[in-house]
């Protein structure tokens, strides 16, 4: 059975890690990278800093079950990201 | 440093367009929960295994999930009992599978066993995007061999 998407490149639909130049990562789902930078739907942030988790231990638990969504969908500026994973990709 | 974007409401996709990715499962015999009382029926009964997939429309993961599903049901081992819910069509009856399984994260498509009424093994959709469904059927089997033998 073919896909529904329309065509916004090889990551649409597909659930990323985006990492940031601060203490913020999302994991959602990328619905487009574009000029003004990544578009996630039913995605989650984590802020790391005292008393929360590392930014590599909440990729972890990501990776293993998902995330419980806070955005139905954000944008993430071009300007903030240093990287974008697949969630799939990351050993849990 | 996040933008709030503006969504566009999900409209279910046209009934007819989804039945034929239905019957990729229930035409091999998997159990369509199509309400909150489907739902309810299936987690009572006290088979030893059970499976539920929530389906969906989406071609980059259910378009694996499905086939993936069909194989490792060929399998010797297999769960006692199989069922399955639409997201996005069968609103109701996806929200009460969820909350079988409200720990996890939802998402679709998704898969989860119990074994004598735990959780023993849940396949998130993030597990399914961009695998060969050989690949993801190998999986399966080994989870069955692992926890509906005998």
């Amino acid at each position: 059975m073919g896909t529904f998407h329309n065509d916004k490149g090889e990551l649409h639909g597909i659930t990323v890690v985006v990492d940031t130049n601060g203490a913020q990562v999302f994991v959602g789902r990328c619905d487009e990278v574009t000029d003004e930078g990544v578009i996630l739907l039913d995605a989650d942030v984590h802020e790391e800093g005292e008393g929360t988790a590392s930014k590599e231990e909440y990729i972890k638990r990501a990776a293993m079950v998902g995330v419980f969504k806070k955005h139905d969908r954000i944008l993430v500026p071009k300007a903030h990201v240093v990287s974008i994973r697949r969630l799939g990709e990351i050993a849990s | 440093m996040v933008a709030e974007k503006e969504t566009t409401p999900n409209m279910p996709y046209d009934p007819t367009m989804v039945q034929p990715m239905r019957e990729e499962l229930t035409s091999i015999g998997v159990q369509e929960l199509m309400t909150p009382a489907d739902v309810d029926a299936f987690m009572a009964d006290e088979a030893p295994t059970k499976m539920l997939i929530i389906n969906s429309v989406c071609g980059c993961a259910a378009g694996s999930a499905r086939p993936a599903v069909r194989l490792a049901l060929q399998n010797e081992n297999r769960p006692a009992l199989v069922g399955t819910v639409f997201a996005g069509q069968d609103v109701e009856a996806t929200a009460q599978a969820r909350s079988k399984f409200a720990d996890f994260p939802p998402s679709s498509p998704s898969i989860a066993l119990w074994k004598g009424g735990e959780i023993a093994f849940f396949l998130p959709r993030h597990r399914v995007e961009g695998r060969m469904p050989e690949d993801i059927a190998a999986e399966l089997r080994e989870v069955f061999n692992e926890h509906c033998a005998g």
